[in-house]
């Protein structure tokens, strides 16, 4: 008579530990490699710790003392960053979305020009990176310099000057993720009810005025998204720097990325590394939360 | 007769003009990768003649002969399918327990770790790989491939889209086969997995693309020319002795791209489809 209600008893606790049988591979994964490292970054940003000598000598805020306040290169790279985050953002959005409603109807050159400008998003930004920085050569054979040539425009330097290296990592940034982009723009823009164009149309309003009336009204939520996205992506910007310009020329494309790199790497000042890395975390953290924070909002209005 | 003609060019001259533009826009976007293909064809004099050549005078696969003379190619090939091979089945198999648990069994504190999931999501490798290097390092594995593989044993993102996409079985379905006394992983890989097959091909493509293309994460990864991959080895092509070379420079990375386009041009319209999913989500 026992021996069912024991069964199912035990079928029970089984079943109610199945769940975290499952979960725990990913879970272990995730806290080995995201979660412990995140907590450490905070730790080691507390020492004063080079892989060459091994023993670690607590220094309280010192790291972030130097960095903020004696070194001048970290608040160099913050504005670097910045910048190029600024520049990216401005760029992808409006473009993205110039070339959403451009290609957005369904014709063959449409879908053909929509496949070339998704292209170079699957390709390596390392080959993007090479590719432009063989086509921004300084000298007269470099393909753009050969074509300013055309236009009598003399010759730049793009990535061996202070002055244009930024701008010249920031085309290769736009020009690989544009595509992708307005693509994501596009399958926004399908979501939106053909009657209330149908309406506008009916009314004869102006283009323009439907654009700036209906469309982005309607669109505001996906842009922000894509704001967020496209500052994380920004703000973590390193394959472009170093293979086009190694931060230089001088310090005039050094990023956050590409200095905790060099702290960690290549001087080995693995504690103060750490200091640098855990403002880069901090930053993604907070974009993080307003991601989930209008995530909440918008699931709440719907 | 020149009225109606004039009519005429009123009526398509705009719109001769706009796919005019639009072609413009498509050359901006494919020109480059034409420009590296025909730039690995040349020999290296021609590289630097001005102005340049849209088509090699003098076609020669010199570049090619070099790289693959100059460097243990096949090394960097193997390590590169290796690690990404590698990392799609492991991925897998995490991703689809884990995806199942979150869809469809209630337990405490699953909402917390599923917040863990979506928060690791947007946690990048510049932020723990010293950390991670460290750990590497104390465990005496940076001579392997595993450093490049093991990190990204949980692929946050797989795990996201395949709750979805489980989320949406119908329950009825899975009690009917609990009834007929199937085991739970019976259910998952025979009757869940089936129904989610272009999902998991999804995840799968980016998880191809992305590795596939790594460049940071291999670069503080290696220690040694064995474990490298691909990526690393082009990269290096520039700081070989004798200056910059950009005809052997484009022949690396014709390769590395490769695989890539011609996936590419046999399903673009799935990729494309499935990068646009991943946008809305």
């Amino acid at each position: 008579m026992n021996a069912p209600a024991n069964r199912r008893r035990w079928r029970f606790r089984k079943e109610s530990f199945l769940p975290y049988l499952m979960v725990a591979p990913a879970m272990a994964f995730l806290g080995l490699f995201t979660f412990y490292p995140m907590a450490n970054l905070v730790y080691l940003s507390f020492f004063d710790y080079n892989l060459v000598n091994p023993v670690k000598k607590y220094v309280g805020l010192r790291n972030y003392q130097t960095m903020f306040f004696i070194r001048r290169d970290f608040m160099i790279a913050l504005k670097n960053t910045a910048v190029y985050t600024l520049a990216v953002v401005a760029c992808l959005i409006t473009l993205s979305l110039l070339c959403a409603l451009w290609f957005q109807k369904d014709t063959r050159l449409n879908r053909f020009a929509q496949t070339a400008m998704f292209t170079p998003h699957l390709i390596a930004m390392l080959s993007c990176a090479m590719i432009w920085s063989w086509i921004m050569d300084q000298n007269s054979y470099g393909l753009l310099n050969a074509v300013l040539e055309l236009f009598k425009i003399p010759p730049l330097r793009w990535l061996n000057s202070s002055q244009t290296a930024m701008l010249s990592v920031v085309i290769v940034s736009v020009w690989k993720s544009i595509g992708y982009y307005a693509l994501v723009i596009m399958s926004a823009l399908k979501s939106i009810p053909v009657e209330i164009y149908e309406a506008a149309e009916l009314d004869n309003t102006p283009k323009w005025r439907v654009f700036f009336r209906l469309t982005l009204p309607l669109l505001s939520p996906q842009l922000f998204f894509l704001l967020i996205v496209i500052t994380i992506n920004s703000f973590k910007v390193f394959d472009t720097i170093r293979v086009m310009t190694n931060g230089g020329p001088g310090s005039s494309t050094d990023v956050l990325a590409y200095y905790i790199y060099r702290y960690a790497f290549q001087h080995f000042k693995i504690g103060y590394a750490s200091a640098a890395g855990t403002v880069l975390m901090v930053i993604l953290m907070i974009l993080t939360a307003l991601y989930f924070a209008v995530l909440g909002r918008k699931v709440h209005y719907q | 007769m020149n009225k109606a003609l004039g009519r005429k060019i009123r009526r398509y001259l705009p719109e001769l003009i706009n796919n005019i533009l639009k072609l413009f826009v498509v050359l901006l976007f494919l020109f480059p990768f034409y420009w590296m293909f025909i730039t690995s064809f040349k020999p290296y004099a021609e590289t630097i003649q001005f102005p340049p050549t849209l088509w090699p005078k003098n076609f020669t696969l010199d570049a090619y002969k070099t790289i693959f003379s100059g460097m243990d190619l096949t090394n960097y090939i193997k390590n590169s399918v290796i690690v990404t091979a590698t990392i799609i089945v492991l991925q897998t198999v995490v991703m689809i327990p884990a995806a199942y648990a979150f869809a469809k069994y209630e337990f405490f504190g699953k909402k917390l770790m599923f917040a863990m999931v979506l928060v690791a999501f947007m946690i990048p490798g510049q932020i723990t790989f010293i950390t991670v290097y460290i750990m590497m390092a104390k465990w005496k594995l940076l001579h392997t491939l595993l450093p490049q593989i093991i990190p990204f044993g949980a692929n946050a993102f797989g795990i996201f889209l395949l709750r979805q996409n489980f989320l949406q079985v119908p329950e009825e379905i899975i009690e009917a086969a609990r009834l007929d006394n199937t085991p739970e992983w019976k259910i998952m890989t025979h009757i869940m997995l089936p129904m989610c097959k272009s999902t998991m091909i999804t995840i799968a493509l980016f998880s191809f693309v992305s590795h596939w293309n790594a460049y940071f994460w291999p670069l503080v990864m290696t220690d040694s020319e064995k474990v490298r991959p691909l990526t690393i080895a082009i990269e290096r092509l520039k700081d070989l002795e004798y200056g910059i070379n950009w005809n052997t420079i484009m022949a690396g990375n014709v390769l590395l791209v490769l695989p890539i386009l011609v996936a590419l041009m046999f399903a673009s319209k799935r990729i494309i489809q499935a990068f646009a999913y991943k946008g809305v989500k």
